[in-house]
């Protein structure tokens, strides 16, 4: 009897170790080993164990390093106020044994959903106070604030100060709430870097034109078309084939910039770790039931042959997306504006939809041997101005508002969830303190 | 005699071998290679003030702005004390085997203020004797640490005026040729 006992643990021993290799080692469905649903910046590509695991036996560095190879260019553009290098000095030893602000993973912790808050913050918010209880004996404004408002109250971030720090502030205060309506400008990308220039294709222009007249129709007055980009400019593949469906692959040709912003943002994260295409089923925000299953590629919002961007910045995600911010767009100030351009009584690059303030235009200077190239092109990924959302204040709220009614706006959540009708209910006193600071 | 000879043979190997030492370790003493360091970094320190800062800046050519947010200004570069810590964080990607910063007794960022007992000790050492460095050790999380403090001296008017009109500065008379803080250099030992 208790060697049957024993054969039967050995035997169900082997079975486990069986199941776990061939899971580890042969199957592509890993989900058993998921510890956790991972934070909400992360659960698309939870599946794809090796982006952030690079590696078995790595530890903290080696998790480090993928944190920084995706956000560290991010974090960069945002002058960190704390990057790792500013902790690493021994003087802060004491300090790091508290909070080791040396690695990422000591307040964003993966698969700990449960004990995970805005901005994947899984500290207790509280957490400025450790090196910066002593600001009350400096600043009288500050005293007695409690030390978990710091960052939750739109005054300050742990990483992106670029539109907080006291002397922009300074520089930036008074002013109309709302200033001249800035003009959207032309998005020049693809044409100063256009990269396949035009291929011709296994089948000639006017043969595919003349098979298509609908979509002739479609193309004509596209801004392709405009370029004189033909059929084969986008249906050409990598062996010069006629290719029917075109992919990433081909828009990459010439949005570069583009394509990689789409890459690293909500809707392209999926492919870039080479999983299938994120459909909104995938996701937990509110979309609208018939749009569940559709997969997201290039197509889904810029529909071919057409290529609008009013279309694409607006309807194609009013398409999809069904929350209270998105649904109040068009009887939103933002939206009325657009209902003006599309009726003519303002002109096109006065709109604001989802894309001015998403995905705004932005101004890259790309140093040639000896001329600046400035390109406009089109920001694809939405973490850039997403959250917090005081990022957006710079690069998107003041090309039309003042500071203070931008960061009183982001400070509201009501404010945001009507889409911005009305104004805000409380005012961020940050503006005042750092006036009335310059003036002591 | 056979027994003697052998006793002696003995007495001898253990002689010899008890006057093989382990052969002292050869290598720079912390105080020559923290002065060392410390001679380059003052050297680029006041060439980056006096030819770069004060040359091109504002009070000369006016084609730079040094400027504490720099990056949000159109020609803007680094303050001198910018220019020295982003040197400290440069090297500290670097290497681990020394680490520097700059400290004042009175900052204009209070973190740049001292912290152990050993750079609060130094601070003070160095302003109250002109021209004396400081040199201790201390003991900071596991690492025992070789510390030495150097006097960082207003060498330009462009480090004086900006921290006398700092609104975050404790103290507003500064004069040329005044400690204002120290350059701390730590070694592991």
């Amino acid at each position: 009897m208790k060697k049957l006992l024993w054969l039967f643990w050995l035997l169900l021993t082997l079975i486990l170790a069986g199941y776990f290799i061939y899971k580890m080692a042969v199957d592509s469905d890993k989900s058993t080993f998921l510890i956790g649903e991972a934070s909400h910046g992360h659960y698309q590509i939870e599946m794809a164990c090796t982006a952030c695991h690079t590696d078995a036996f790595g530890g903290k560095d080696m998790l480090q390093d993928a944190c920084m190879n995706c956000h560290g260019p991010e974090l960069k553009e945002a002058h960190d106020t704390h990057p790792k290098k500013k902790f690493t000095d021994p003087r802060n030893a004491d300090r790091l044994e508290i909070l080791d602000a040396r690695y990422c993973i000591t307040c964003h912790t993966e698969h700990q959903q449960e004990q995970t808050h805005a901005m994947g913050l899984t500290l207790p918010e509280d957490y400025c106070f450790h090196c910066h209880r002593d600001i009350g004996e400096d600043r009288e404004s500050h005293r007695d604030l409690p030390f978990d408002s710091c960052a939750s109250a739109g005054c300050h971030n742990f990483h992106d100060n670029r539109a907080l720090y006291d002397r922009f502030l300074t520089d930036n205060a008074g002013g109309l709430w709302l200033k001249e309506i800035a003009r959207i400008a032309p998005a020049n990308a693809a044409e100063k870097i256009a990269l396949h220039g035009n291929p011709e294709g296994s089948v000639a222009f006017s043969e595919a034109l003349g098979q298509h007249p609908d979509v002739a129709a479609e193309w004509l007055g596209s801004s392709h078309e405009q370029a004189g980009i033909t059929c084969g400019g986008c249906h050409t593949g990598r062996d010069q084939q006629w290719l029917d469906k075109p992919t990433l692959d081909q828009c990459q040709g010439c949005h570069d910039d583009e394509a990689e912003g789409y890459l690293s943002g909500r809707h392209g994260m999926r492919l870039k770790q080479g999983l299938s295409p994120m459909t909104p089923m995938l996701s937990d925000l509110p979309f609208k039931e018939s749009t569940l299953k559709v997969q997201h590629g290039c197509n889904s919002c810029h529909k071919a042959h057409v290529f609008d961007t009013q279309q694409a910045g607006m309807e194609a995600c009013l398409d999809c997306h069904n929350d209270q911010h998105s649904l109040a767009f068009e009887k939103s100030p933002h939206g009325r504006l657009l209902s003006k351009v599309i009726s003519g009584e303002i002109s096109a690059d006065s709109a604001v939809n989802c894309a001015t303030c998403h995905m705004p235009r932005q101004l890259i200077k790309k140093n040639g041997t000896e001329v600046v190239t400035e390109i406009v092109s089109v920001e694809h990924n939405q973490n850039m101005n997403l959250r917090p959302n005081e990022k957006m204040i710079r690069s998107v709220c003041m090309q039309c508002h003042n500071l203070e009614f931008s960061i009183d706006a982001l400070a509201d959540p009501e404010l945001i969830k009507n889409n911005f009708s009305g104004r805000p209910a409380k005012h961020i006193p940050s503006i005042d303190w750092a006036l009335r600071r310059l003036e002591d | 005699m056979k027994k003697a000879v052998l006793t002696g043979a003995i007495a001898v190997s253990v002689f010899s071998l008890s006057a093989c030492k382990e052969p002292e370790a050869k290598g720079i003493a912390p105080k020559l290679y923290t002065d060392s360091l410390f001679a380059v970094m003052k050297a680029d320190r006041t060439n980056y003030t006096k030819l770069v800062v004060q040359r091109l800046g504002p009070n000369g050519a006016n084609v730079i702005k040094p400027d504490e947010h720099w990056q949000d200004l159109e020609n803007g570069t680094l303050l001198p004390a910018q220019m020295f810590r982003a040197g400290s964080e440069a090297v500290a990607e670097m290497t681990d085997e020394f680490t520097y910063s700059l400290q004042s007794l009175w900052p204009v960022n209070k973190q740049n203020g001292p912290k152990t007992e050993v750079e609060k000790a130094g601070l003070e050492f160095i302003a109250a004797n002109p021209g004396e460095n400081f040199y201790g050790e201390e003991k900071l999380g596991d690492v025992t640490y070789y510390t030495a403090v150097y006097p960082d001296v207003a060498v330009s008017e462009a480090c004086t005026k900006c921290h006398n009109a700092h609104k975050d500065s404790p103290k507003t008379d500064f004069k040329i040729g005044d400690v204002m803080g120290g350059v701390i250099i730590r070694v592991p030992l």
